[in-house]
């Protein structure tokens, strides 16, 4: 077992960190990560990596309004039934506008959820934030990192990897 | 590979960038404005102690204390609440559908426009729960199991227009949270001790993944497509309250999409009433140019034309109704008891703004504050004619009344307006008033120098 969380090469700009991105899944490595200040175009593409969070939208929409409409439905049909001058006391039309908005309420809500949850947050504490450089992963450099569970990582091939990108340096992230 | 390019004109200077992290980042806690903000905050506490007594005349009085008596069961806290919730709508419109039509200016002054939108619906909301007679017992809207065997009425355009605005404020609020996480995350990596904890707490372990941030590209457009559909809806709504009923002056077809050309054009004037200032308080003109104020208020003249085609169609609708209720409101609008304030309305909400079809008057800043006031006035007193007006004007001559607000009506406006000052003033203060990760991507392209 390494000592190492993995290895982090730090760039000062997206072009570079995207081509050495390119390069690392070429070279085989598939334990890679990449951190910048902004959302690089592109990099989902070169981590091959999709996102399906629409789904959740969707589902917990259609959920929350079918919900809240059948809700009203027996509300005003059923359980506490009001003869406001023999109307029809399941008004279908009048239901329309509680269960728009919790609709959007839910999927919106689950949406938020599920991407915190799916991206692992909030953790507080994590190896990476042991790397004093890594504080400018949220201002203006841009990081590869390649980890330990990698299984073609050892030590000094992604040290030398990593250094023939050009970066502007190579840092040990500690376990 | 990002998507400056073009997009850079939008920044005035050669900010690379770093140079707008430290730009946005000195605005928060900077000395230089340290003063002035404590001047200012303790001038809005004051207004914020106005609000707790005004509130607690109602909790202790009920609404007898306002203005209103029949037939004129509401008075300015209505009027008062159509208008916050009409200003809330600017920032969503900048947020949600601008992001849609990838309008990238809007990334310098979409999170301002977000903190306005929510302190404006927290100080409307207020106004229909304390004008509900009983405030106490405001969480009776809510569908909850109780003892009585009760349930809302959900054939109440109050119970919608509560769905409608709890939806709206807790939606405004996720959705400006999840645009600020990555922007705190840069606040812990630039402060130290008990700061950083504060804002590493917020943060929540923010690190920049690009799985990450691949996802939360991905909500934000969600959540831009979800927040659209309120921009419209919230104001629909609340237009409901009125058009349902069957009062003349009320019962219009034209009210929804009136009410949100309405809510939009008196939010854009705030947007540009507190821009204009704060952008030379916190030296961020290189950041918000001229050419932003110049967009605001080419979309505040659309939305305008909007709001004059609104009260052409009711003036018309009520002509040609034939109904002799509607016709007599209509001849006291044009040249009756009510002509003054109607002809006021006009003026300042569809005569004046039409000047900014002009670039000179687009470009002129004094003009576009002066202007913006004049509009946010005239939004108000349109609220009145509505609400008010055709309250007092009612069916019959002999059913008619007079209202006139009193004290408390005009400390809990007074009120809110101390409410939404405090808090947006320790916004400016604590959190970065501008979306600093969405600029970045627009200058990406630009290298620092010797880099």
């Amino acid at each position: 077992m390494s000592a190492l969380q993995g290895m982090l090469a730090e760039f000062a700009g997206p072009g570079d960190v995207l081509a050495a991105t390119w390069a690392a899944r070429r070279a085989g490595y598939v334990a890679l990560e990449v951190f910048s200040p902004y959302p690089i175009e592109g990099m989902a593409e070169a981590l091959a990596f999709r996102t399906r969070l629409a789904r959740v939208t969707l589902v917990a929409g259609l959920l929350g309004g079918a919900a809240i409409f059948l809700f009203q439905g027996w509300v005003h049909a059923i359980e506490w039934h009001l003869d406001i001058g023999g109307r029809r006391s399941f008004a279908a039309p009048a239901f329309i506008v509680p269960t728009f908005e919790i609709t959007i309420l839910c999927a919106a809500l689950a949406t938020v959820f599920a991407m915190f949850v799916r991206n692992g947050l909030p953790r507080l504490h994590h190896p990476l934030f042991a790397v004093p450089a890594f504080g400018r992963a949220s201002q203006d450099r841009f990081f590869l990192f390649i980890g330990a569970d990698d299984p073609r990582f050892s030590a000094p091939t992604v040290r030398a990897f990593l250094v023939s990108h050009a970066p502007l340096e190579v840092h040990d992230v500690p376990r | 590979m990002t998507r400056g390019g073009p997009d850079e004109r939008w920044i005035d200077g050669d900010h690379d960038v770093a140079a707008i992290n430290d730009c946005v980042v000195d605005t928060v806690q900077s000395p230089r404005t340290r003063n002035v903000w404590l001047v200012a905050l303790a001038a809005a506490a004051l207004g914020l102690g106005a609000l707790a007594l005004a509130v607690f005349g109602v909790f202790w009085w009920y609404v007898g204390i306002w203005g209103v008596r029949t037939p004129v069961y509401w008075g300015i806290a209505i009027t008062n609440f159509v208008w916050w919730v009409g200003i809330a709508h600017a920032g969503t419109l900048i947020s949600a559908i601008l992001l849609l039509a990838n309008q990238t200016w809007r990334r310098s002054i979409n999170r301002f426009a977000e903190a306005m939108t929510l302190f404006a619906i927290a100080c409307a909301g207020m106004f229909p729960l304390l004008h509900l007679g009983r405030p106490e017992f405001f969480y009776w809207l809510l569908p909850y199991p109780n003892t009585y065997g009760y349930w809302p009425q959900f054939l109440s355009p109050l119970v919608w227009d509560f769905f409608a605005v709890a939806t709206y404020g807790m939606v405004s609020l996720v959705f400006w949270y999840v645009g600020l996480v990555p922007d705190l995350a840069t606040m812990r990596d630039r402060s130290t001790g008990l700061r950083a904890r504060v804002y590493g707490v917020f943060a929540l372990g923010w690190r920049g993944s690009a799985r990450h941030w691949e996802r939360h590209q991905f909500a934000y457009l969600l959540l831009a497509g979800l927040a659209t559909t309120l921009v419209v809806s919230v104001h629909t709504v609340v237009s409901f309250d009125f058009a349902v009923a069957q009062l003349p002056g009320w019962h219009a077809t034209v009210f929804p999409p009136y009410f949100v050309a309405g809510a939009i054009f008196s939010g854009f004037a705030l947007v540009l009433t507190l821009l204009i200032p704060v952008r030379v308080w916190l030296g961020l003109r290189d950041l918000i140019t001229d050419r932003h104020l110049d967009q605001c208020a080419k979309l505040m003249l659309t939305a305008g034309l909007v709001v004059a085609y609104g009260y052409a169609a009711e003036l018309y609708f009520g002509w040609y109704s034939g109904d002799p209720h509607e016709r007599e409101l209509l001849a006291s609008h044009l040249h009756g008891r009510s002509a003054p304030l109607f002809w006021t309305v006009i003026g300042l909400n569809v005569a004046l703004p039409q000047s900014l079809w002009w670039r000179a008057a687009r470009r002129s800043t004094a003009w576009l504050f002066v202007l913006s006031i004049g509009v946010n006035l005239g939004m108000w007193l349109e609220r009145w004619l509505i609400v008010i007006t055709s309250l007092e004007h009612g069916l019959l001559p002999t059913t008619g009344g007079h209202y006139w607000p009193t004290f408390w009506d005009w400390l809990t406006l007074a009120g809110t307006f101390g409410f939404f000052a405090f808090f947006m003033l320790l916004f400016i203060r604590f959190v970065p008033v501008i979306a600093m990760s969405e600029l970045r991507e627009l200058v990406g392209d630009r290298r620092p120098e010797g880099a």
